[in-house]
């Protein structure tokens, strides 16, 4: 196993690279750059500014200076936030998010299974129908819907939790809430479904037999089964909340790296927007591999040799 | 992180809920557009930025909390008659953070380190105006060939190019805040990282998390350091103005430096004085590129702009937060005695100007049943795209096609800039000081950044630099009173609306006076209990 997990991340290295090439060069052919805004540059400003930075380098010379710096770790200064490199701004960032979408995590798997297994074993009572609704709610109501509604009647109205802000753990409540919300639903939904089907199971049906109780067949055997299709959908939603919510970090104006994905492309913030990219595509390689490594353990039948 | 027994949590929630309803008064919890980029007075470019850096340091002159101009480190100054030399007289108890005393030799170095290329300085143009600042920051001559001199520690003496009368409103910029040169020369770029500022104002740095909060506390040796009430502010960086309003709401922030347009109308029902909407010292204005061959045409262009609506615009689509603009100079700007010519049109009711404008268009042969088509270009917002349809709707009763063409914003001048193809371009421009001058210049003939339109009026220029020459504010602000008449005649940019400021003040939060450069530095303002 421990073969398998090296031999994939030695072949996520040329995915890495290939991604870091094709991200680097759609970047440079967005029109506009780090430095035109609203307020134009005196063009000798200008010339100052792309010196500094090296933009006034042919393109491919800068390509292999950015490659030469990122294999030594260093992802170059920000264009915009010139007091700091790009490693800096994601270090600051990075466990804000990190925080934010583990908790996230925690909470949606942990509600999201809770409430799938419970309308799985109440199919078609009043407590499933209500779980479903709960859930097509939490699916379709946007991030950006939710998140105000929360602030607002928590903490303007009711002043029970802050509106903004981090750095006390009551402030995290209302954000991670947000956050697991759209998961947490899909976890359900998927738990709902998958606990139907393990619940009818031969070895379900086995277990009964044997007279264990319904606690035991649920949680051991039905549960064990029932939790492989969310697995394989930790992946992409660990990366999507790992790597912050554009939306609740902004709401809640919490320091992660979310904005950064947008504002830091709106900006040509070329580094910064490279940095991103990178950040977004190890989690996503690791994610995978953690999802493939969780399946060998949870099913039997699954094997990497 | 969050490891709580159950029963903790739940003490704590209830503690938090006596809590979050109201802040301490001993802190300034202050609302800001957003994350500074830098919080290096010579790279930055940013309102967030000017707004802490104010705090931090102290130029030869500041602004007091009214937006006037008032002795800084400067105690007063004198001018040569041929308008060229400014000798300042400092202050000789001005004294940086650790305790050196702020010298007129803090400022050459300053001076010479914002105009060096290396810098990268997005801002060393205001300080043109130096002697030779131009051609260093060009890499053409040596740092010390500016003309700033330290006559001795307390005597500063500044030559410049050519008279400029505004010189002393543009020392008022961030750009002109001293750094603290040992500082500068043991960390480099690093100076700026809490632990190693050095400030010379009111307030010093104690900490600076990207995006969260920068923590200022006052600084003990400031010379006024009596005066100063706040003994701390948190800056808080609001990239999303509804979030800013909530927290205020909520009594976690006593005042947001910005609002969302479309929640003013409730905020000024629910919290009366505490929602402040103020003049602000910039005008939206579309550009009409005068090489187009519609265009080209000054009656064509006087006829564009009369039919626009200016106070729906200002009323419907930015909802009462924005002014109708009459004018390219907004009203309230400073060296301007005589103030705006006024336009005849203006001064007409819409049903006439509309009649006007059909008779003039007419008679270009531009009619419904032979229309036109003009495109406008103008960079992604709500607020932008709003205002463009309305235009176009407009427009179009006179036989004016209007397509568009959106990009984001660096896109958007990115093409403005390289003098790419347009018909009609919107922008906007906020003054770095308050003078006439900082608007009228943008469509000089040989202004290549902002002069979008192509203006070529060797008349405008003449009346430009004609002003330039002119020491005596008043016969100047006739002259520059003339040029904008031009302005307004020929129209390389149709100026639309008048910006305004808007803020929410907490009634805890004293001293705040709302001004045309909507500056409110902390040292003037103070908290009850």
């Amino acid at each position: 196993m421990a073969a398998y997990a090296i031999r994939r991340l030695l072949g996520a290295i040329p995915t890495l690279f290939i991604i870091v090439t094709i991200a680097f060069f759609m970047m440079r052919v967005a029109p506009g750059g780090p430095f035109d805004q609203e307020r134009t540059l005196e063009a000798t400003v200008m010339a100052n500014l792309n010196a500094t930075f090296g933009l006034d380098k042919p393109l491919w010379q800068q390509y292999f200076m950015y490659l030469g710096n990122l294999f030594q770790g260093d992802m170059g200064p920000s264009f915009i936030y010139r007091d700091l490199r790009v490693h800096q701004i994601l270090g600051e960032g990075l466990p804000v998010s990190m925080a934010l979408g583990a908790w996230a995590l925690v909470v949606a798997l942990v509600f999201g299974t809770l409430l799938g297994t419970i309308a799985a074993l109440r199919q078609n009572s009043t407590t499933d129908f209500a779980v479903i609704a709960v859930a097509t709610f939490g699916i379709t109501v946007p991030n950006f819907v939710v998140a105000p509604v929360l602030s607002l009647v928590f903490a303007v109205i009711l002043s029970w939790l802050p509106a903004q802000g981090w750095g006390d753990w009551n402030q995290m409540i209302l954000p991670v809430i947000a956050l697991a919300l759209p998961q947490m639903a899909v976890v359900a939904r998927l738990i709902r479904g998958s606990m139907i089907e393990a619940l009818r199971s031969d070895h379900v049906r086995t277990a009964r037999a044997y007279g264990l109780p319904n606690r035991i067949v649920v949680v051991k055997h039905a549960l064990r089964a029932a939790i492989l299709p969310v697995v394989s959908y930790l992946g992409p939603a660990a990366a999507a909340l790992l790597t912050g919510s554009i939306v609740v970090e902004q709401v809640f104006n919490l320091p992660g790296i979310g904005r950064f994905f947008v504002q830091g492309a709106l900006n040509r913030d070329y580094t910064l927007v490279m940095g991103t990219v990178v950040i977004v595509a190890v989690f996503v390689v690791v994610f995978n591999l953690i999802v493939d490594l969780l399946y060998a353990a949870l099913d039997p039948r699954v094997r990497y040799d | 992180m969050l490891r709580l027994s159950s029963r903790t949590a739940v003490l704590s929630a209830a503690l938090c809920a006596l809590l979050a309803g109201s802040v301490s008064a001993q802190t300034y919890f202050r609302g800001n557009d957003g994350n500074p980029e830098t919080l290096d007075q010579h790279k930055t470019s940013t309102v967030a930025e000017a707004n802490i850096l104010r705090d931090l340091y102290e130029g030869l002159v500041i602004y007091n909390s009214s937006a006037e101009v008032i002795p800084g480190v400067a105690t007063d100054w004198s001018v040569s008659d041929d308008g060229l030399v400014y000798t300042f007289n400092l202050r000789d108890d001005a004294k940086w953070s650790n305790g050196d005393p702020v010298t007129a030799g803090d400022f050459v170095y300053s001076w010479r380190r914002i105009m060096a290329p290396e810098t990268g300085a997005k801002y060393a143009n205001i300080l043109y105006p130096i002697k030779n600042a131009e051609a260093v920051n060009k890499g053409e001559a040596e740092g010390v060939s500016m003309g700033v001199e330290a006559v001795d520690d307390t005597t500063l003496q500044i030559t410049l190019e050519q008279p400029t009368p505004f010189f002393i409103e543009l020392l008022t910029h961030q750009t002109g805040l001293p750094v603290h040169p040992p500082s500068v020369e043991e960390h480099g770029a690093d100076f700026v990282q809490p632990g190693n500022l050095v400030s010379n104002g009111a307030y010093t740095l104690v900490e600076n998390s990207l995006n969260d909060k920068i923590v200022l506390a006052k600084n003990e040796m400031f010379h006024s350091a009596d005066t100063v009430m706040i003994p701390e502010v948190h800056y808080l960086p609001f990239e999303d103005r509804a979030t800013c309003v909530r927290g205020w709401e909520a009594g976690e922030v006593h005042s947001c430096s910005d609002l969302p347009a479309e929640d003013i109308a409730r905020l000024k029902a629910e919290h009366g004085d505490a929602a402040k909407v103020a003049p602000y010292l910039g005008t939206y204005y579309y550009a009409l590129n005068h090489t187009d061959p519609i265009l080209a045409d000054p009656e064509v262009r006087q006829a564009l702009s009369m039919v626009i609506d200016r106070e729906f615009l200002a009323d419907e689509i930015f909802q009462g937060t924005m002014v109708a603009a009459t004018s390219f100079v907004p009203p309230g700007i400073g060296n301007y005695a005589t103030g705006s010519p006024e336009v005849e049109y203006f001064g007409m009711s819409m049903l006439d100007r509309e009649d006007k404008a059909a008779e003039i268009l007419a008679g270009k042969g531009i009619t419904p049943d032979s229309p036109v088509t003009i495109e406008i270009m103008y960079n992604t917002s709500e607020n932008h795209k709003n205002a463009a349809t309305a235009i176009a709707d407009m427009w179009s009763n006179f036989g004016v096609k209007v397509e568009y063409n959106v990009r984001d914003a660096s896109a958007h001048y990115a093409h403005l800039r390289d003098k790419g193809d347009f018909d009609v371009a919107r922008a906007g421009w906020i003054g770095d000081y308050s003078d006439p001058q900082n608007f009228l210049f943008m469509v000089e003939s040989d202004n290549d950044g902002f002069n979008y339109a192509n203006y070529n009026n060797a008349e405008y220029d003449a009346l430009m630099d004609k002003a330039a020459a002119i020491t005596d504010l008043e016969a100047r602000s006739d002259v520059l009173r003339q040029a904008e008449d031009m302005f307004m005649r020929d129209l390389p940019f149709i100026p639309l609306l008048y910006y305004s400021s808007r803020s929410l003040v907490s009634p805890q939060l004293k001293g705040w006076e709302s001004n045309i450069q909507n500056v409110h530095p902390t040292r003037f303002l103070s908290l009850d209990g």
